[in-house]
């Protein structure tokens, strides 16, 4: 396939969309923020099967008479699966088994396929690793990035790596969907994947401005891109492939990782045509940038 | 041209098949089992154990595959999951107390792939089904614990050496003395100092002096209190070793995570109940004198006793040896047929135990069962709601008031402990150990055996869908060379597979989605390499020199992708727990294998395909 699209041209409206998508994802963060899963949050939850459709009404009656009162029971995957999540009580760890066994007088047909009890401690040390171990990911690809091509590179992909999490967990928030561990994991898979399509891009940037004399910088931009749009799109329609599947066969417990993934392949795929090109545009990226650097000490000769 | 030397083919012939030999134990399913072991922990299975086991079996007709001995451990392999119920049945009501049977699932490797190591992937237990728990050891009231004993030992150095106290009392973290004269406080001071001389040179003691008003306040040293945490924590983690090693579990795993916690993995445990309340008894003993009616009520503490019928007593506050210096202990009957736990210390706990009783015979030593408990509580929150408050606090009974018969060492009895069931109870409590600290449980994931059955099955399904689909896609958008990358595909799945399996990496439900990423991913390689062939082809070159280039030309690209990619999965686990550290091990595998075969084997093939022809026209 040959593509000759001008993306260079469009590249105001892209701008205005990125900044409009990030800004409704950092208000939505910030006044209705996460719905944290119970790795973050701490509490306890309970996955139970029943033999027939669960009628959800007679559990949450089940639940207030034995005296809970902050809770959620839903449906899990089929009517028949059961998830209840209880906050957090002082760290106490046997809520799980206390709800088990009345749900089990119940109905004896209650099989337990899960409890999960996360301290609010582990809650809250998961909550700050999690976000420190985004950071210290961003910052040592911006390191890799400024050592292996140049600064400006470095900035253009880290900030399309911001721009494709903030947009992910903008969404997250903005749908009310559960932040866990597993979204968490994804999200650094995006940062590596959306950074393969960054450094395929700027590669080619690189190898362009360096081959080719006489041409303005978002001439040469817009070249890269087009030569590099086929494998850019078949790679991400491979890995959307595969997350379909995962989507649709994987079951309900890795159901948000793969949400998680398939906006940011999608999200990623756009970033790595838009944010970085833009940022090196708005950086006034030359040719001198990427010149093959001279053996230093040469000029500096002031010895007296 | 487009050559690999016959050394290249060799290379990578030989890492496929190491990969595929390693990947060959997966496809033995695991077989329903039963381990046998003596409750004695001490006691290796034996022949003996070995026939009884087959005569039980044989005995109740119950089809049996194999039994043999396996590291201490008779192994007993069934070929269906209902003769393995009814041989756990028949074999736990004729051993009864004497062995442990476990249910087990034992991998069915045939032993020339055992031979060299072989077997198949560990599963996660979001896979396996079993539980998780990570537990916090309580280090304040194990420095609580070393404070007041450090003061009853000074306490009696002092008396010892006609040092007069004027005072002396634990205040929070630290101990007060005060001393009558400025003689006492120099001699005492003198006497801290010598303590404090350690053979590193760090000081175990922050001593500070008041000389105006001869007062001395010592504290713990930050050294000191790491000793002190790594103590705790070594001989609870010991302790729980040896209480999960009664519960007859498979490949459990027991072990420190960062300073002060423990996670405790029991693969296939299905009653979690039970394993929670053994693994959380954070039962201790203690050993202390009866206080004499004349001791100072600050020197004393009242108990009452485990059988209430017989009231309280006073015990000093002095504790001579605690739970933590048992290494054995067995019940057995006295000289006139009453229960009796025999014990044996270690020789330090001997040694204060020969300290404390000489000089005291005739006077009554205390057994002390401490034990952590949860106590509710209604309480009314800010809006005038009753809640449920948990609060735990620490329970202290007598169990034995024994009279002092001779100077006690490393070996004495303790008798009065009940029936025989009893006794039999507090020697199995005592020889699995006793806790240097107590403990919460601050983590908890508990997955039914059906869960990780489906998670299996889901997880392997959408590895297959996603595995054809990326095939088939491939096929028809570069046909022989799509053909190429499949192959290199296939190879990649086999090498993740061989090499988690010989690493001993742990899949999870996670680490399965990360293979499935790979497999879309892995291919990113190859199209980068076959665009590239396609732009030199364009612009007019030979088919064997764009073949060339395309690979040369692609390959600093694929190299900074996934060295970037690779930095992010190490972050992940570096920062991930459990399932999520699974996703971060395949993700690398699966990166480092698919540089493998992206480049090096696709270029085999299409090499074997193209290489030194004479080819006028080349479709990519």
């Amino acid at each position: 396939m040959n593509f000759n699209i001008p993306f260079m041209s469009y590249r105001r409206f892209a701008t205005i969309g990125s900044l409009v998508l990030l800004i409704m994802s950092i208000g939505s963060l910030s006044f209705k923020g996460l719905n944290l899963g119970l790795d973050f949050s701490g509490g306890t939850l309970i996955e139970v099967s029943y033999a027939e459709a669960a009628d959800l009404v007679d559990i949450r009656d089940l639940m207030t008479n034995n005296g809970f009162d902050d809770f959620q029971v839903v449906n899990f995957g089929s009517n028949s699966d059961v998830l209840i999540k209880v906050a957090d009580k002082n760290g106490n760890s046997q809520l799980g088994d206390v709800i088990y066994k009345f749900l089990l007088d119940a109905d004896p047909s209650t099989e337990l396929k899960r409890i999960e009890f996360v301290g609010p401690q582990i809650g809250s040390e998961l909550r700050d690793q999690g976000g420190l171990g985004m950071l210290v990911a961003l910052g040592m690809i911006l390191l890799y990035v400024a050592f292996r091509f140049q600064y400006k590179f470095a900035l253009g992909a880290v900030a399309a790596l911001a721009h494709d999490v903030v947009i992910i967990l903008g969404l997250f928030s903005l749908l009310s969907w559960d932040f866990d561990l597993t979204v968490l994991a994804a999200l650094l898979a995006v940062i590596g994947y959306s950074l393969n399509d960054t450094i395929v891009v700027s590669d080619r940037i690189r190898e362009n401005f360096r081959g080719e004399r006489g041409f303005e910088p978002d001439e040469i931009v817009n070249r890269s891109i087009n030569q590099t749009l086929s494998r850019t799109l078949i790679t991400s329609l491979t890995t959307l492939l595969v997350l379909f599947a995962l989507f649709f066969f994987g079951g309900d417990m890795i159901r948000g990782f793969s949400q998680a993934l398939i906006i940011g392949v999608l999200v990623g795929t756009y970033s790595s045509i838009y944010v970085v090109a833009n940022m090196l545009l708005g950086l006034s990226i030359t040719q001198d940038d990427l010149a093959i650097p001279e053996p230093e000490g040469a000029e500096f000769d002031d010895m007296p | 041209m487009n050559r690999f030397s016959i050394w290249t083919y060799a290379f990578i012939l030989m890492v496929l098949s190491i990969g595929l030999i390693y990947s060959l134990p997966n496809l033995y399913p695991a077989k329903p089992a039963i381990q046998i072991a003596y409750t004695d922990s001490g006691k290796s299975a034996d022949q003996i154990l070995l026939n009884q086991v087959q005569d039980i079996l044989e005995d109740q007709s119950i089809g049996v595959e194999s039994v043999g001995l396996k590291d201490n451990n008779i192994i007993a392999k069934f070929n269906s999951f209902d003769d393995q119920l009814a041989g756990k049945a028949a074999l736990q009501n004729t051993l009864l107390d004497r062995a442990i049977v476990a249910l087990n699932l034992e991998p069915s490797t045939p032993q020339w792939l055992r031979d060299i190591g072989g077997g198949p992937l560990k599963l996660g237990l979001d896979l396996s089904g079993g539980v998780h728990f990570l537990l916090e050891v309580d280090i304040d009231s194990a420095l609580d614990n070393r404070l007041e004993s450090l003061l009853n030992e000074y306490r009696k150095k002092f008396r010892d050496d006609r040092i007069n106290v004027e005072s002396s009392r634990k205040e929070g973290k630290e101990l007060l003395f005060s001393f009558a004269s400025d003689e006492d406080y120099n001699k005492a001071l003198r006497m801290f100092n010598e303590d404090n001389i350690t053979p590193l040179g760090t000081p175990f003691y922050d001593l500070k002096p008041n000389s105006v008003r001869n007062l001395v306040e010592v504290a713990y040293s930050q050294n000191a209190i790491k000793e002190i945490r790594d103590y705790a924590v070594g001989q609870n983690l010991m302790t729980l070793r040896n209480r999960v090693n009664e519960l007859g579990v498979s490949e459990p795993i027991v072990q420190r995570q960062g300073s002060s916690r423990i996670v405790v993995e029991l693969p296939g445990v299905q009653d979690t109940t039970a394993a929670k309340k053994i693994i959380g008894k954070t039962a201790n003993l203690e050993f202390r004198l009866e206080a004499a009616s004349t001791t100072s009520r600050l020197r004393k503490e009242e108990f009452d006793f485990q059988d209430e019928r017989m009231g309280s007593a006073f015990l000093e506050k002095n504790i001579i040896v605690a739970g933590e210096r048992v290494t054995n202990a067995s019940s057995g009957f006295d000289e006139s047929g009453f229960a009796q736990v025999n014990i044996t210390l270690d020789m330090q706990g001997g040694r204060a135990m020969q300290k404390a009783t000489n000089g005291n015979i005739g006077r009554r030593l205390g057994v002390l069962f401490v034990e952590q408990k949860n106590k509710s509580v209604l309480i009314q929150d800010a809006e005038g709601n009753d809640v449920i408050e948990q609060t735990s606090y620490i329970e202290k009974e007598i169990i034995s008031l024994a009279t002092v018969q001779a100077v006690l060492g490393t070996a004495f009895r303790i008798t009065g402990v009940g029936s025989p069931q009893e006794a039999s109870e507090l020697a199995l409590l005592l020889r699995a150990g006793a806790l240097a600290a107590p403990m919460k449980f601050v983590e908890e994931r508990t997955v039914g055996p059906s869960l990780g059955k489906e998670n299996i099955e889901l997880g392997v399904r959408s590895i297959i869908i996603g595995l054809l689909s990326v095939i088939a896609f491939m096929l028809f958008y570069y046909r022989w060379f799509g053909f190429a990358a499949n192959i290199a595909l296939f190879a990649n799945v086999v090498l993740i597979t061989g090499f988690m399996s010989l690493l001993g990496a742990t899949l999870t439900l996670p680490g399965i989605a990360g293979i499935v990423l790979t497999i879309g991913m892995a291919v990113d390689a190859n199209v980068l390499i076959f665009s590239r062939i396609r732009e030199e082809l364009k612009e007019g070159k030979d088919p064997q020199t764009a073949i060339q280039e395309g690979f040369s030309r692609a390959f600093v690209t694929i190299v900074d992708a996934n060295v970037t990619t690779l930095i992010a999965s190490i972050v992940l686990y570096a920062i991930g727990t459990g399932p999520v550290k699974g996703f971060a091990i395949t993700l690398s595998i699966g990166i480092l294998t698919s540089m493998f075969t992206a480049i090096l084997g696709t270029r085999a093939i299409i090499n074997l395909m193209y290489g030194n022809k004479n080819i006028k026209e080349l479709r990519v």
